[in-house]
């Protein structure tokens, strides 16, 4: 059995509120709240929520880009938080961010050989005659032309921008790629693109990518695994089919429900949620989707369900299944207790 | 024709609306038609750059003046030309006949004004209800599109509520007058799709509640495929094919909207085995001061002719108002 890549254990990252002028702390932005994952080499994970549910909070503590307040993060067995600077240095050239705004992430004042030469000047790789045939070989990898090579960002359209922050990300040869919403700025035909360049990477290159995104349609495009997260928690984890065919979380469902089908001959009833996504400064008792729960039962908003194991890799944390076999509960309460 | 425009409550007719830089024109409108019947959703779909915003924007005399112009078409709302209108008749119609939400509730409401203030004044300049009357309505319209405790939220600002209450907020402004149209512009897309759900099925309550005409643009063929009747597909400036939303979806007939279609990943396509790959449209939208010289989906349409490079296609009817603009077709209908 190979062992994973990555090893995600309780990780919790809280923003401090500071306040006043002696910046007194007021609160905390519980951004992200105890999450655990593993990612194995080769697997692509899509981790999906919607604003505020901390998918990108999650990735950037993957990559100790954002301070983390305590579980661990282990890169092949090793606790990053362990680790000095100069071997995270070293890491980072095995992991690698695309961004989502394609205008942003790149440095308008580079040429596109600078952009994707900064990162081996870094890391002193490839150097002399190999520098260029390696930005050869990037371009073409991610579909542009070796000629485009002394162009300025501004000079390409967007899907362009985006292939060539995705050549920057290949430029170290990566075992690990973390996509931030690659794809969501961009046109639907030029997406397309995109998530087939991602996927042919993918394989190309048998690289670990996790794609967060927002769109649960795109992620089950691209990825093997698929994490669903909700304020801060992971509600369920499945395998893309799992997921797709038996959606366990009432989360997932409304999810998945609420995407628009582009077939008018499938307009189907939509499970429509009440109210908003509760802050994340105050999070609700309990079962934090309890407040907009269509299933919720008094339980919900005393306890908070515990993970649950649904076959080999399917979990989900809800109190509508019971512990032992994590079957769904046979007599499902007709009344429901309403919660004003 | 004439019996079309009298079923229609608004009839765009050839309208072009160009833009006038140092670059050169960009002919961002250029000959677009529709009509929108009473009581129905007309969606506008196509992505960026394909003319679809500026449409609206002429239609509410919106267009930044300059560089853009309308520099040719008629819109008839009831029978009168909006372009032909003075600002001032123009204003009356904006808000009382014709309202618009935009994509970005933040950027379109005033920051600076609790949203009472901004809902009621719609009361106050067009139905010209006192203050007290006005904030009472205020707060029925909050109330109509479902935002919790209006009572309280008719006195916050706009950066006290949630994206999600801001779009609702904007909607209760533009159906406060009862409009017999609303143009909605990507109203969802800024939104999480739980919020989206919401808020589409707001928009389709309110149609029926207030029987008003909805013209939705967006570049969600999801969206359209839930709320339209009627759907406009939209590529540089132009209508490339336009059918109710069942025919569109079930007879396709131009490459664009084809392909289109076949590049959104659906939820549920791979897991059921369907299309490893999702569909390609090659290259990019162009530049719509450097467009083809024939078709302008040519160079990127993979069912292309000689004759599609030189020469621009017409709208034609298919019959059952299914029109396409695409060689492919005349041919069909010549033979």
């Amino acid at each position: 059995m190979t062992s994973p890549l990555v090893t995600v254990t309780d990780l919790k990252v809280h923003f401090p509120i500071k306040k006043g002028i002696l910046a007194k702390t007021v609160g905390h932005v519980y951004a992200v709240d105890g999450i655990s994952f593993d990612i194995m080499p080769g697997e692509t994970i899509g981790i999906v929520g919607e604003s505020g549910c901390g998918k990108t909070t999650a990735g950037m503590a993957m990559v100790q880009l954002t301070p983390v307040t305590s579980g661990a993060v282990l890169w092949k067995g090793r606790d990053m938080a362990e680790m000095t600077r100069s071997e995270l240095r070293a890491l980072r050239r095995e992991m690698q961010l695309i961004f989502q705004d394609p205008y942003s992430s790149l440095n308008p004042r580079m040429t596109v050989r600078q952009i994707l030469s900064d990162p081996m000047d870094v890391h002193g790789l490839f150097t002399g005659h190999q520098r260029k045939e390696r930005i050869d070989f990037l371009l073409d990898t991610v579909g542009l032309s070796p000629g485009q090579a002394d162009l300025y960002p501004h000079e390409f359209s967007g899907g362009q921008r985006q292939r060539i922050g995705i050549a920057r990300a290949l430029a170290l040869d990566p075992c690990l790629i973390i996509g931030d919403e690659p794809v969501s700025a961009l046109d639907v035909s030029i997406q397309a693109q995109i998530i087939n360049l991602l996927k042919r990477l993918k394989r190309d290159f048998n690289l670990s990518l996790i794609i967060i995104s927002h769109d649960l349609a795109v992620v089950e495009y691209i990825c093997d695994r698929i994490i669903v997260m909700y304020l801060g928690k992971i509600v369920e984890a499945a395998d893309y089919a799992s997921l797709y065919k038996n959606p366990r979380h009432p989360y997932t469902r409304t999810l998945m429900s609420a995407i628009p089908v582009p077939d008018p001959a499938r307009r189907t009833r939509r499970i429509i949620l009440k109210g908003d996504v509760p802050s994340p400064i105050s999070p609700p008792d309990g079962c934090r989707f309890h407040t907009r729960c269509p299933d919720r039962m008094e339980i919900c908003h005393k306890q908070e369900p515990a993970m649950r194991r649904f076959g080999n890799r399917h979990t989900a944390a809800c109190h509508l299944y019971t512990d032992e076999q994590a079957e769904p509960v046979e007599n499902k309460p007709k009344a429901k207790e309403k919660i004003s | 024709m004439d019996q079309k425009t009298q079923a229609s409550i608004l009839s765009i007719q050839n309208l072009k609306t160009h833009f006038f830089s140092r670059k050169g024109v960009a002919r961002a409108v250029d000959g677009v038609s529709f009509d929108l019947i009473p009581g129905q959703v007309l969606g506008i779909v196509g992505e960026s750059g394909c003319g679809k915003s500026v449409t609206a924007q002429s239609v509410m005399g919106l267009v930044p003046n300059p560089p853009g112009k309308v520099v040719g078409g008629k819109i008839f709302f009831h029978h009168r030309d909006l372009l032909t209108l003075t600002v001032q008749e123009l204003r009356k119609i904006r808000g009382a006949g014709i309202a618009m939400i935009f994509q970005e509730p933040m950027t379109s409401l005033n920051p600076v004004y609790t949203i009472g203030n901004q809902i009621s004044e719609m009361f106050r300049l067009h139905k010209k209800l006192g203050k007290k009357q006005a904030l009472a309505a205020a707060i029925d319209m909050l109330e109509r599109v479902q935002i919790p405790s209006p009572h309280k939220r008719v006195h916050e600002y706009p950066h006290q509520l949630s994206g999600g209450m801001r779009q609702r907020a904007m909607i209760a402004m533009a159906m406060s007058c009862n409009p017999e149209i609303l143009i909605a512009d990507e109203p969802t897309t800024a939104l999480d799709v739980t919020v989206q759900a919401q808020i589409l099925d707001l928009m389709h309550r309110l149609k029926e509640e207030f029987s008003t005409a909805i013209q939705l643009i967006t570049h969600d063929l999801g969206v359209i495929a839930e709320m339209a009747d009627q759907v406009v597909v939209m590529y540089a400036g132009q209508v490339v094919e336009q059918a109710r939303t069942v025919e569109l979806f079930q007879h396709t007939l131009h490459p664009y909207t084809r392909g289109l279609l076949a590049s959104i990943p659906v939820l549920g396509h791979r897991t059921l085995g369907k299309d490893e790959d999702l569909v390609e449209i090659k290259g990019m939208i162009p530049s719509l001061y450097d467009l083809p010289a024939g078709c302008r989906f040519s160079n990127r349409c993979p069912k292309v002719m000689d004759m599609c490079k030189n020469h621009l296609p017409d709208l034609i009817d298919m019959g059952g108002g299914h029109q396409v603009r695409c060689w492919l077709h005349t041919r069909e209908m010549i033979s």
